[in-house]
């Protein structure tokens, strides 16, 4: 089964850009994910500031506003993707995630064969 | 199983193998450092839940079984007891006080890993007994979870397991990785067990059975970790190229009632892009070391051309086949020829397919096979020469073992389908 673990840094936009040492023991965590055959992908975003978003009115209707994102508590900082053999190990990784006052949520992936086979054969891929 | 004990349980799958391997190396043997793991185990479900997982819970782990080897010999030791097993102990005893677990740099555990994976690998044991051993020592997979995943008991699984650990004591097999030209002949044994596990979660169709995915995932996880500590080793990375495009289509290739959906009819858009890009990146790792691809790299080469057409008609099937036939020269098999057949029929025509099945009828391997007569049927039909394509269809009806197989070939004989 797969997880994605979404960091939320509690930071305001000015220190978004992580020093040498959190970057380092970031580095170091990444390793052991990948060391241990779990890691699928990662990536760490640019702040809210430089971000836009697109929202609906449930009419078909678009706003787009540039970030940031006053409204909203928090924003996402990165992620990891990773493979786990239980809901518990994926929360073990979580729980060794290095550094700052963050929150890390540990949501578990749909994989097809989840859904009913209605929806999957409603399924049109790229 | 309580939250507490299933947050120790996940703990344990992370940190068991490296543990077993660091307390392997120290007293030389893996039934020992088993034994010490399961001890210090035992001892953290006992004080975690009111302690709490500590903060490093690897080096809180070895340190209880060191701890627990010393107390556990200094016992046995009193015992009556042949003098060489003493001795043999003893120096285990000594060399286990001695070490620094701590300090160990990551390169050492990586080394005392990498030889955990070459010895549950190792050449004298049965490829049943490497299996259970890997997946028990290096996946943490309880002889339950084995027995179910390989649909055998498990009594039989832990019978294995204990006549495995017992066959590495008394050859003495010593705890390392092999060098020099034994490494070649090793590391074969190692991609073997692993590609055997994801086959076991592979060719079972039915999704039913999520320890099916579970296997393919954990021989992936494996793969990845070979290739992490033999970054040198093209074919561990060929190994994992193959696997990981191999796994973008698990969600693809059954149908709504479990059948089998194959490869050209499978909709493509379930192929997971995620692991067929990952893929193709151990792939090219493959490529860029020196030397040519080896069998699992040429395979995985030739699933690359697959995952990057679309739509089967876009295939490339004449890179395809050179694929194959190089992979006919590393790797020769009456199998590989005949996929090698297909792959010529579909880049140049039915007859050159027609060609090299004349070629391979006689191979011994694929007397009783039902795809020869299912591969020439289909050459045969594409050629427009029904009649004799009926009659391969027919042939081949009979020897497929598979009931829907069987109906399949059964309404192609007859001109339909």
């Amino acid at each position: 089964m797969r997880f994605m673990m979404f960091m939320y840094p509690q930071i305001e936009d000015e220190d978004w850009n992580p020093t040498p040492e959190a970057v380092a023991e970031m580095g170091r965590y990444n390793e052991e994910l990948q060391r241990a055959g779990m890691l699928l992908s990662l990536d760490g975003l640019r702040p809210p500031g430089e971000g836009v978003s697109v929202s609906f009115d449930g009419e078909g209707k678009a706003t787009v506003t540039d970030g940031p994102f006053t409204e909203t508590k928090e924003v996402v900082g990165g992620y990891w993707l990773i493979q786990a053999r239980s809901k518990e190990e994926a929360v073990e990784w979580a729980n060794r995630v290095p550094g700052e006052a963050c929150r890390v949520e540990v949501r578990q992936i749909f994989e097809m064969e989840d859904f009913p086979q209605d929806v999957q054969d409603a399924y049109e891929g790229p | 199983m309580t939250e507490a004990t299933r947050a120790i349980e996940a703990v344990w799958r992370i940190e068991s193998a490296r543990l077993i391997a660091g307390l392997a190396r120290m007293c030389g043997d893996v039934g020992t450092a088993e034994d010490l793991a399961q001890d210090a185990l035992v001892v953290a479900i006992e004080k975690w839940p009111e302690t709490g997982v500590p903060d490093n819970p690897g080096a809180w782990l070895m340190a209880t079984a060191k701890n627990r080897a010393i107390d556990r010999m200094r016992r046995e030791k009193t015992y009556d007891r042949k003098r060489e097993e003493i001795a043999h102990d003893t120096g285990a005893l000594f060399a286990i006080e001695r070490s620094d677990f701590d300090a160990a740099a990551d390169e050492e555990i990586g080394d005392d890993l990498l030889a955990l994976i070459f010895t549950c690998c190792h050449p004298l044991l049965s490829r049943e007994a490497r299996v259970a051993l890997t997946l028990r020592l290096l996946g943490g997979l309880t002889t339950g979870e084995i027995a179910r995943a390989f649909l055998s008991s498990e009594s039989t699984v832990a019978q294995r397991l204990v006549r495995a650990k017992r066959t590495l004591r008394d050859a003495r097999v010593p705890f390392e990785v092999p060098r020099g030209a034994e490494l070649d002949e090793r590391l074969g044994s190692v991609l073997e067990v692993i590609y055997l596990v994801f086959n076991e979660g592979y060719a079972a169709s039915s999704g039913e059975d999520w320890i099916r995915r579970d296997l393919c995932e954990e021989a992936l996880r494996l793969g990845r970790i070979l290739a992490e500590l033999a970054p040198a080793e093209p074919e561990a990375h060929g190994l994992v190229a193959l696997m990981e495009i191999q796994a973008s289509r698990l969600a693809a290739r059954s149908g709504p009632g479990g059948e089998p959906v194959l490869l050209l009819d499978q909709d493509r858009s379930r192929w997971d892009p995620l692991l067929i890009v990952r893929g193709r990146r151990e792939l090219e790792r493959a490529e860029e070391l020196p030397g040519p691809l080896g069998p699992y790299g040429l395979q995985a080469a030739i699933a690359a051309c697959h995952a990057a057409a679309l739509r089967a008609e876009e295939t490339d099937w004449v890179r395809i086949a050179a694929l194959y036939d190089a992979l006919s020269q590393v790797q020769p098999s009456p199998i590989v020829e005949l996929n090698r057949a297909v792959a010529l029929g579909m880049a140049f025509g039915p007859e050159a397919g027609l060609e090299l099945l004349d070629q391979i009828k006689d191979e011994k391997e694929l007397a009783n096979y039902h795809l020869l007569p299912s591969v020439r049927g289909d050459l045969l039909e594409k050629a427009g020469r029904s009649e004799e394509a009926a009659s391969e269809f027919t042939k081949a009806a009979a020897l497929a073992t598979n009931d829907r197989e069987k109906e399949l070939l059964l309404r192609r004989a007859e001109g339909d389908g």
